[in-house]
């Protein structure tokens, strides 16, 4: 008999992220599946009841919430003791959690504290005769596992993304606060802000249906001999703007800025995908001017519709990986893609 | 305000990413074909862990970086080779399996006393540095384990940039979704820090770097403690490679003007 405990945390105005309804989708089913099992909501941030009535009716028996402007900031210290405090309480067996940054830095070591294990990046779980089964990639996502844990209490921490959210209405929702008093010790840190690029040049757009992926060939020589990475930089800002897209580059184009050479003047290391990038999650992706074998295109290995523009009918980064291979310059056709893209669609 | 920090990078040995890998199963839980024949390198997150160590110790006189690495012996000495050409470090060996499907938690144990058994080990003067995540096991919670075992309650990941403010706090950009950085301010150590790609390149080879490092290296890889980890907490039920490999279109004869219609409506779709 499991006591699943769904561990959230809220954003600045109070409200739960996508990812935290889609934990919700995964502890409802798995609540379902075992027998005798319930599930507790429990909830971090600055303030907890607004985001407590959102999943009201999620079917858990009890809202635990730890509040108050020491919560508020995604702090390891204050993070880990309210996640701590909101477990003990809830003396749940199974911890379900969202992938955030947030989590991502502090509930393993809470599983440390609270001698139990911690299981990251989980991109499946199931229940099968009472026993729970979770999957996760290996070896950045080049191959996957199942594994199971009989410890408890076990955290999963769910990948953004690969669960389907949990849809209810609102409802006042009986919150039980857990106080705790944050020693001095706890606030060593303070978070003094975040830093972003302008909304002009925000290139990394995890919520959008398309992942254009750039890679070296943009900067290279092209057929009179010259490289036109202006040229370069204005097609695909155009296509991001236009097709309201994210960007994602391959290692070699991110790494000639740092060698010196002429490159993407808004790529940086955040926007790399692959074997020491991220591998994002979108329902499309545009690889333009890629190259390269596995393991370099584990980058879109999430990525659902794959579509590629490259001069190579033989690349590697396509044959075999990407739905569609378009043997062309990219340079024309990102240039004719936009065009059309500024037309308004036919009604 | 000049502090001598005290900086201890985690940092194990992965498989060279351009290698083919296969997964098998042994007695004694899943592996790597010919694991032990693969080229490795120092994991690549961990090398960015150690290049910011060794720069952030060169600018606070008196500093000193230790790599501790648990593999196994052989492959260390061979990655060692090449990486103590880098930066000035003291290594600290623990002779014991890099592979990815062993358990971030016994790990950290394992991490968290060759720590301790640092001599002179100053917590006001501690930084503990790793990389994030590993190339192998890639859970992003070994540090985060060593941290909480050392009773270090100030700790950042996806660290981009560390920077030494002048009344001796740290400032540490992190990284978080969507593209952006948390910044935030630490007053002093103890801290941790799990690095993400950094701002530095990779350093030129230095012979005389290494010269210097591997004077210490050789006899830390002679006596590095045999370990072994139980894997009593972790059951696999399978490891595969994917198998999807997708039947892929080729459009070779299409006009420009073409090609962007086609792609067009599919992103309209």
């Amino acid at each position: 008999m499991e006591t699943i405990l769904l561990l959230a945390h809220t954003e600045p105005d109070g409200t739960l992220a996508k990812s935290a309804f889609e934990i919700l989708g995964a502890a409802t089913s798995l609540n379902s599946s075992l027998a005798g099992s319930k599930i507790i909501a429990g909830l971090v941030g600055e303030t907890v009841q607004s985001a407590a009535d959102s999943i009201a009716k999620c079917g858990a028996v009890k809202f635990l919430g730890v509040a108050g402007a020491d919560f508020a900031p995604s702090r390891y210290a204050s993070d880990a003791a309210a996640a701590e405090a909101i477990c003990r309480a809830a003396n749940a067996s199974l911890i379900l959690a969202p992938a955030t940054a947030r989590w991502n830095r502090v509930l393993p070591a809470v599983a440390q504290r609270l001698g139990g294990h911690a299981d990251t990046h989980i991109t499946g779980i199931e229940a099968s005769n009472g026993s729970i089964s979770v999957n996760r990639w290996y070896y950045r996502q080049r191959m996957e596992a199942s594994l199971q844990r009989k410890g408890r209490p076990w955290f999963i921490l769910l990948e953004p993304g690969s669960q389907p959210a949990w849809g209810g209405e609102r409802a006042p929702a009986k919150m039980e606060t857990i106080n705790v008093n944050l020693p001095e010790t706890c606030k060593r840190t303070t978070v003094v802000g975040l830093r972003e690029p302008t909304a002009d040049a925000q290139t990394i757009r995890p919520d959008a249906d398309l992942l254009l992926v750039a890679g070296a060939g943009w900067t290279k020589k092209q057929a009179d001999g010259q490289p036109h990475v202006k040229e370069a930089e204005k097609l695909i800002l155009g296509c991001l703007k236009l097709a309201r897209a994210s960007l994602g580059s391959s290692k070699s184009l991110v790494d000639l800025s740092g060698e010196g050479q002429a490159t993407l003047s808004f790529l940086t290391h955040l926007n790399q995908i692959g074997q020491t990038g991220s591998t994002p999650r979108h329902a499309k992706g545009l690889a333009t001017c890629c190259h390269g074998e596995e393991p370099h295109t584990v980058g879109w290995r999430f990525v659902n519709e794959r579509r590629a523009i490259n001069l190579d009918p033989g690349c590697g980064w396509a044959r075999g990986k990407a739905d569609v291979l378009y043997v062309a310059d990219a340079f024309t056709v990102v240039a004719k893609v936009n065009e059309l893209l500024a037309e308004k669609p036919a009604a | 305000m000049n502090t001598a920090y005290q900086i201890v990078v985690c940092g194990s040995i992965v498989p060279d990413p351009l290698q083919t890998l296969e997964p098998v199963t042994g007695p004694a839980g899943p592996a790597l074909k010919n694991e032990m024949m693969l080229p490795a390198v120092l994991d690549p997150w961990a090398s960015h862990a150690l290049y910011e160590a060794a720069n952030f110790a060169k600018h606070s006189a008196g500093s000193k970086v230790w790599l501790v690495s648990l593999g196994p012996k052989a492959k260390l000495q061979q990655v060692m080779m090449t990486v103590a050409q880098k930066v000035p470090f003291e290594l600290i060996a623990l002779d014991g399996p890099a592979s990815g499907f062993t358990d971030a938690a016994e790990v950290a144990a394992l991490l968290t006393e060759a720590i301790q058994s640092i001599p002179g080990l100053d917590k006001a003067k501690l930084l503990v540095f790793g990389g994030w995540e590993s190339a192998s096991r890639g859970a992003g919670a070994t540090m985060q384990i060593v941290g909480e075992r050392l009773g270090i309650l100030d700790q950042f990941q996806g660290v981009d940039e560390l920077k030494l403010n002048p009344d001796g706090s740290l400032e540490i950009l992190e990284r978080i979704e969507g593209g952006k950085h948390q910044v935030s301010r630490c007053v002093s150590p103890p801290a941790l820090l799990g690095w993400a790609t950094g701002n530095l390149p990779e350093p030129k080879n230095n012979p005389q770097v290494g010269m210097v490092n591997m004077r210490t290296a050789m006899p830390a890889l002679q006596k590095a403690k045999p370990v072994k980890l139980a894997g009593e907490s972790l059951t696999f039920k399978s490891v595969s490679l994917p198998k999807q490999l997708r039947e892929t279109k080729i459009v070779k004869d299409k006009s420009a003007d073409d090609i962007a219609r086609e792609i067009v409506e599919w992103i309209r779709k």
